[in-house]
């Protein structure tokens, strides 16, 4: 199915929990937040957060800022 | 002479207190080891950082987070990037989630900066006023980036901010302060009755007079990041914007003279040798 992550279109497989897809972008969990249909999914949601159709997925880290 | 001698209060920022008056952004190094550098001889003990996406793809692998002592620093997220309340409100949500995940004392606080455009990023007040009151009800500390104007500064104490952070010049310009008779009156606005409210000078500053002035002017605190980062040599910058600020906060302390117009000698005018022809 086709969801978007941080703008882009991407095909992954049914049924993925936000866990299993944070793993296979290779992220550190830890240092990541994730926003689903435009609500933050608590990291203690991310392994019971099965993506749907279509899921518009933001997912930030810190970086250098003033 | 330490400052640990200095009869000084101690800075208290919403339920934080923190002994260094100096606050500095970790973005523009050319390297984290530089940052790092900086960081430490600037003596702060709160950092403010960006939300970004995470990049898919990364040949290095490398985050700001594997370079920053977690246990050291406090990290001040900010919302920079944002031209909207909506935006600059679920940016400081994702920054909180990473920071309770990092168990960082920063989760329970957001540097607000709602920017007007791009070509000054000088904040639109009515979009930070907008984004300050929601923070504020989802229990926020709001450190609010605005301009030097009294009114604004005061409707964002009124609606709940934790500290107002007037410019003292656009964000990078390094003009330093470019009208302290406003910095003075918002000083005068936000501390009526309530002196010990944190007021905070944040962007603009290029040099360590700078730093010194907004000190001496009365303010709690500086909030700087290009003018270190930027510097030729960061780390001695770093070195002197922590003196300037000491150096500003003790002249303020110590209540300067007045201002005249005429010269007063320092050194005694009898007992002179007689003046010669």
């Amino acid at each position: 199915m086709q969801i978007t992550i941080n703008g882009d279109e991407r095909q992954i497989d049914d049924g993925l929990t936000l866990a299993q897809l944070v793993s296979q972008l290779k992220m550190n969990p830890k240092f990541i937040a994730v926003e689903r249909n435009r609500e933050v999914v608590p990291r203690a949601e991310h392994v019971t957060c099965t993506l749907e159709e279509n899921d518009q997925l933001e997912i930030v880290t810190l970086v250098g800022g003033g | 002479m330490s400052t640990a001698t200095i009869n000084d209060k101690p800075f208290n920022l919403g339920t934080h207190t923190l002994s260094s008056r100096l606050i500095v952004g970790t973005g523009k190094y050319s390297s984290f080891d530089l940052m790092q550098e900086s960081l430490e001889a600037s003596g702060s003990e709160v950092i403010t950082v960006a939300v970004r996406r995470e990049r898919l793809i990364d040949s290095e692998g490398r985050n700001l987070l594997d370079y920053i002592d977690l246990d050291r620093y406090t990290i001040l997220p900010n919302t920079a990037g944002c031209f909207n309340a909506d935006d600059a409100i679920r940016v400081a949500r994702l920054g909180r989630e990473i920071l309770e995940g990092l168990e960082n004392p920063g989760a329970n606080w957001v540097k607000v900066e709602v920017l007007g455009d791009k070509r000054t990023l000088l904040p639109d007040p009515i979009g930070t006023l907008a984004a300050t009151e929601q923070l504020v009800k989802d229990g926020f500390q709001v450190l609010c980036y605005t301009t030097d104007d009294p009114i604004t500064a005061k409707r964002l104490k009124d609606a709940g901010a934790t500290s107002v952070m007037p410019a003292g010049s656009p964000i990078g310009s390094g003009q330093g302060i470019l009208n302290p008779n406003n910095i003075r009156i918002c000083l005068e606005y936000l501390k009526e009755n309530d002196p010990d409210y944190p007021v905070i000078v944040d962007a603009g500053v290029g040099c360590a007079s700078d730093v010194a002035m907004a000190m001496e002017l009365g303010c709690d605190g500086v909030l700087l990041n290009t003018g270190i980062a930027g510097a030729k040599d960061c780390v001695t910058m770093a070195h002197a914007m922590r003196h300037a600020c000491i150096a500003g906060r003790l002249s303020y302390l110590s209540g300067r003279i007045p201002k005249k117009l005429y010269a007063t000698a320092s050194s005694p005018t009898e007992g002179v040798i007689s003046a010669s022809k």
